[in-house]
């Protein structure tokens, strides 16, 4: 295991920041070594990527909190526009050292101004002669802005002519970053997804005080050997972790098993997680139901999850008119002719079906059709005569607005708008019973 | 919308009316105005009722809701030290609410749930619409805007503050919203001890926000996500609490929200009263009831009945076409004055005009009535005003007692038709007063195969049956029906009597048992043999007896009560049967209507020039109806030549007759630009668009000549 050293920062501090960061101590070295020391200037622009949870929002805060960089921390998602981005950036950068003072309003709607007030931001915080760090979590936002934001990003330390650092975060890959004209290869970085081993560690690191650490690792080592398979996400774990901990420590608090009896224990606790992993993990039931339900000893199955409830009730021709949309959808309009008309004719057996028909539609998704079509098979499936009144018009819309039709080519609504059905076999087959 | 306004154009009308007729009629424009006013307070009375329905339907849910928000946020204000609390990843309430595919309806529940919340929980409230939000951008604004107008509701004392921050154009993101929810706490909190108003301390310290997304399904994924990925990272400075109104299934959430964002979320689900249940009160408590004066017929009920099933679902609807109803009912009949509560008959019976008494008079129903009526009497209701007057008002009572205890029977008649097997007079309660309405019940094959299902009840549900209909006769206030209470009341203590000594008899071994010893097959269908029989000749038994006879009191019950309505005299008054014309006003058909007007002009044009014989085109017609017509002929492709020239030959037939040399090939320009603008007018109502399958050809959109 690599200890961190730096020549730059205290020993304390380094050895404090290593117990925050476990599992990553690799990375916060590399990220140590390109920063160097504070007055250095550091690389314009590091790009990190990796999994979900694999702590690069975390590594990232605990680094510059912990060794008290001068920093701003932004998530792209959360400023959605570049106008709100830039502002956010001026208005962390106005209370960075102190972190108290008030912000003044900013106004900055492009880059250029950006540029001004940044240094001007920076030459009254005095933070010329140490690197400032702008991190833009969730960097995947920044595509859909300005197109000149992203690579001005990436050399804001070109253009301000200041000791100053972006740091992306990201989900995806650099090359689809990538903007056509070309841009400043930032420093890319990969942060690897955690072992079962690391998340072993990270988990058990935080147990509970009424109980040792060694009674929450086992506790860890049953969850993860239940959950390992379907989720890697250390939040997701952890929230299942808490969730699940009172249900486990039950035999001990009854006194019916001691802290060592592993074996009672993990069959204590282990139909209860597969339980959990069908329920609480999909969200099908809230976690303070699951709560609810662990506290009252209830058995989870009398609540139903979210999925039991598929059934949609519809009026009768609304009924109709969804039927008869899956079948202009999944039918090829050859065959209307042959399955809708009461005389239609002999068939020719032969070559019917020709041969890219013979996959299944099913296979190939709905296919757009014709409001006229819509209505023609709706009046030869339902037994009585249809006035073609307005009710039955508005359904069609109202089922648009339900998201089970959806319209394909929005400006043709007045010469002849087509749908597509949207809705799954089964579906159709549970309204039409 | 439009039907709101329904009363108040009647009123102009009226006023109009009253002004026109002045002089010749001025009793009848008098009646106008009362029949207003009383149609007036009639709708008033059943808009409250209504109301005070839904509100009753909807309890149950906004009770859930308000402890679940209450629940919500409050474990975090209590043990935030604890550490499964710590560990746990901070969620976002939800409360996923499924309502129903009738989303006109919906608005209705929201605006009680707002209030609600509003009342209790807290007062910032949000509603989202989907049409609202194309972006994350719109739906900042919008929810920002809608929180801190309702904060100037709260502490209209601040003005100057909100006003300036306004001014400032707010930057549209959670940081100035968390800002904005920080100040107004604090300011709260700072104030309450000191104000008297009990607003602020009728909410806790910090009530959380609630947002409301009124339609989740029209609402696009990314908007949602990114909304949900912003406030969980601020659910720790700002208490949110999301409610999603769902239409269809709550599968919606996980179609529209991926693992990752749904993990976010911690989602209970609510669930309204099906729309189906709410038609089913609405109509028990409007319909059945003898409270209101008015009544459908039954085509109306079953008009409105159809639109609710086939196409709506939407209760709203229902109750507003039952106010069309009203309204056309007061408008159209005269006699309506006399729709009123039974108190006040007796005055406006004696106040009618002489020409309302001829309108009586006119009634279909009375001249039944008279017809039956001894010649003496016949004459004295003919000619006599104050003698037609007392017996309008006898009958008028009459037809109100008929009313209440049409309503008891039909209950009771009800409990067991409900629970017959496969339900050949329906299942609900409607169903079985449409088929009473319609025609005499007892002569229909569904009420006889279900009297013979009756009789092969068993003892058990019989009795639960008879109790049933004792309660509900019971709760009825008039006299009329205390006989038939004892006599059903007798019926138990008979079945209480019978239970007793069969339990005496219970010793005997029951040819059954008998059978189960045997094992050989020969004896087995033997004794099978015997068994039928003996059941063939064997008496019936004293309980078989009795419920031969109870179902023979129900049905002359049945008989005597359930007479159809429009066999009773005077009817017209309170009975509305103009199913075409609320048909008419609620199942528009543009199609037809279009096809009518361009088809056959003189329909609506009311010119009888234009009619024409068999499917000749007259050429008086207007150009559009010539070029519909003869579009109709046309395949799904039209050559504008052929057309331009078939359209000009119909024209010239009459015009140029004489000059008929003259024509040439050539065709006239005025013709030409008529023809252009028929065509495209044909164009702007859907009829054909251009094709590019063909030069000079247009597409036909519609199939068929129908």
């Amino acid at each position: 295991m690599p200890n961190l050293e730096h020549p730059a920062y205290p020993a304390a501090d380094l050895l404090h920041l290593e117990g925050l960061v476990p599992c990553r101590e690799s990375q916060v070295s590399m990220l140590l070594s390109i920063f160097g020391e504070r007055q250095q200037f550091s690389f314009p622009s590091i790009f990190i990527y990796g999994h979900t949870s694999s702590g690069k929002t975390y590594v990232m805060k605990t680094l510059l909190t912990t060794l008290q960089l001068p920093h701003v921390f932004v998530n792209c998602v959360e400023y959605f526009t570049s106008r709100l981005l830039l502002e956010e950036i001026l208005i962390q950068l106005q209370s960075c050292p102190s972190g108290t003072e008030q912000s003044s309003p900013v106004h900055c709607d492009t880059l250029n101004d950006f540029v001004r007030l940044f240094k001007q931001a920076v030459a009254s915080q005095e933070l010329q002669d140490q690197t400032l760090y702008i991190v833009l979590d969730r960097a995947e936002q920044l595509r859909e802005m300005e197109a000149n934001i992203l690579p001005a990003f990436l050399r804001l330390q070109e253009l301000t002519d200041r000791n100053v650092t972006v740091i992306l975060l990201s989900e995806i890959v650099w090359e689809l970053f990538r903007p056509n004209t070309g841009c400043f290869e930032p420093f890319t970085m990969y942060f690897p997804d955690y072992s079962i081993g690391h998340l072993q560690k990270i988990l058990s690191q935080n147990h509970p005080p009424e109980y040792s650490a060694d009674f929450y690792a086992a506790y860890i080592n049953i969850l993860l050997g239940v959950f390992y398979m379907v989720c890697r996400d250390l939040k997701e774990l952890r929230h299942l972790a808490a969730l699940n901990f009172a249900k486990y420590c039950e035999p001990v608090v009854r006194g019916e098993a001691n802290e060592r009896d592993t074996r009672k224990l993990w069959k204590n606790i282990e139909p209860h997680l597969k339980k959990a992993m069908k329920t609480v993990y999909l969200r099908e039931i809230s976690s303070s139901q699951w709560e609810r339900l662990q506290h009252d000893g209830e058995e989870p199955g009398q609540l139903k999850g979210l999925s039991a409830h598929t059934h949609v009730e519809l009026p009768y021709y609304s009924k109709f008119l969804l039927i008869a949309a899956y079948l202009a959808s999944y039918n090829p309009v050859r065959t209307d002719k042959r399955f809708f008309l009461k005389h239609h004719g002999k068939i020719r057996k032969t070559n019917f079906m020709k041969k890219h028909e013979k996959t299944s539609n099913h296979l190939l998704g709905p296919k757009p059709f014709a409001l006229d079509r819509l209505l023609a098979i709706l009046y030869s499936i339902v037994d009585d005569r249809v006035a073609p009144t307005a009710n039955i018009f508005s359904q069609i819309t109202s089922l648009v607005t339900l998201q089970l039709l959806s319209v394909v080519g929005q400006n043709d609504q007045l010469d002849g708008p087509r749908y597509k059905c949207t809705v799954s076999l089964d579906f159709i087959r549970a309204i039409a019973r | 919308g439009c039907f709101v306004f329904k009363p108040s154009t009647k009123k102009r009308r009226l006023s109009d009316k009253t002004a026109d007729d002045f002089r010749c009629t001025s009793n009848d424009s008098e009646d106008t105005e009362l029949r207003f006013v009383t149609c007036q307070s009639l709708w008033n009375q059943i808009k409250s009722e209504t109301e005070q329905i839904q509100e009753n339907l909807n309890k149950q849910l906004l009770d859930n809701l308000v402890s679940f928000l209450s629940r919500s946020h409050s474990d975090f204000q209590e043990k935030t030290t604890e550490w499964t609390c710590r560990m746990k990843f901070r969620e976002i309430p939800t409360a996923a609410l499924v309502l129903g595919v009738n989303v006109t309806d919906h608005d209705l529940t929201f605006r009680g749930l707002s209030d609600v919340l509003q009342d209790n929980i807290t007062p910032y409230v949000a509603l989202l619409e989907a049409k609202d939000c194309p972006g994350i951008k719109n739906l900042m604004q919008k929810l920002m805007g809608q929180l801190m107008k309702c904060d100037i509701d709260v502490g209209s004392l601040e003005d100057e503050d909100c006003v300036q921050v306004s001014q400032n154009r707010i930057r549209c993101s959670m940081s100035s919203l968390i800002s904005w929810y920080d100040s107004v706490t604090k300011k709260t909190d700072s104030e309450t001890p000191s104000k008297k108003r009990n607003s602020s301390s009728r909410h806790w310290q910090s009530p959380p926000v609630v947002v409301i997304f009124k339609d989740m399904e029209s609402f696009t994924t990314k908007v949602l996500q990114d909304f949900i990925v912003i406030s969980s990272q601020h659910i720790h400075e700002l208490p949110l609490v999301l409610i999603f109104g769902i239409a269809t299934s709550p599968m919606i959430i996980h179609r529209l929200l991926p693992h990752s964002v749904s993990s976010l979320l911690c989602i209970e689900l609510f669930q309204s009263v099906s729309c189906k249940e709410h038609l089913s009160t609405i109509i028990d408590k409007l319909l059945l009831t003898s409270r209101f004066p008015f009544k459908l017929g039954e085509k109306v009920l079953q008009v409105l009945i159809n639109i609710f099933l086939y196409h709506d679902f939407s209760v709203q609807n229902f109750i507003k076409g039952f106010q069309l109803c009203i309204v056309e009912h007061f408008y159209s009949q005269p006699l309506s004055v006399l729709c009123c509560h039974l108190a006040d008959i007796k005055k406006r019976v004696y106040s009618l005009s002489h020409d309302q008494c001829e309108n009586i008079r006119r009634l279909p129903s009375f001249r039944r009535y008279v017809e039956k009526q001894e010649s003496g009497k016949q004459i004295e209701l003919l000619t006599n005003d104050s003698f037609l007057k007392e017996e309008t008002e006898k009958l008028l009572e009459d037809l109100h007692v008929y009313h209440e205890n049409y309503v008891q029977i039909l209950r009771c008649l009800h409990v067991f038709t409900s629970s017959l097997p496969k339900y050949p007079l329906g299942k609900q309660i409607r169903e079985l007063h449409c088929a009473c309405l319609e025609n005499r019940v007892w002569e229909t094959e569904e009420y006889e195969s279900s009297l013979q299902l009756a009789r092969m009840l068993n003892k058990t549900d019989l009795v639960t049956m008879l109790r049933q209909c004792v309660e509900i006769l019971m709760s009825s206030s008039g006299k009329e029906f205390d006989r038939t209470v004892e006599k059903l009341k007798e019926f138990l203590t008979q079945f209480q009597n019978l239970e007793e000594a069969s339990q005496e008899r219970d010793v005997s071994v029951s040819p059954q048992k008998e059978l189960q010893k045997k094992t050989d097959l020969y004896h087995l269908q033997k004794t099978l043999l015997e068994l039928k029989e003996s059941r063939r000749s064997k008496k019936l038994t004293k309980f078989e007896m009795l419920r031969f006879e109870v179902v023979d009191y129900i049905d002359s019950l049945v008989r005597r009560y359930l007479v159809p309505a429009d066999q009773r005299t005077l009817h017209e008054i309170v009975y509305f049967n103009g199913a075409a014309v609320v048909r008419g006003h609620l199942s528009a058909a543009p199609r037809t209507a279009l096809h009518t007007a361009l088809n056959s002009p003189h329909w609506y044009l009311k010119n009888q020039a234009l009619t024409c014989d068999g499917g000749g085109i007259s050429n008086k017609a207007p150009d559009i109806c010539i070029v519909y017509k003869l579009h109709l002929e046309c395949g799904r492709l039209i050559n504008l030549m052929d057309w331009l020239e078939a359209f000009s030959t119909v024209v010239m037939a009459a015009e140029e007759r004489n000059a008929n040399a003259a024509s040439s090939d050539q065709v006239d320009d005025v013709i030409h630009a008529r023809f252009i603008r028929a065509v495209s007018e044909l164009e702007l109502l859907g009829f054909i668009k251009p094709s590019k399958q063909k030069t000079d050809h247009v597409a036909r959109l519609t199939w068929g000549g129908c």
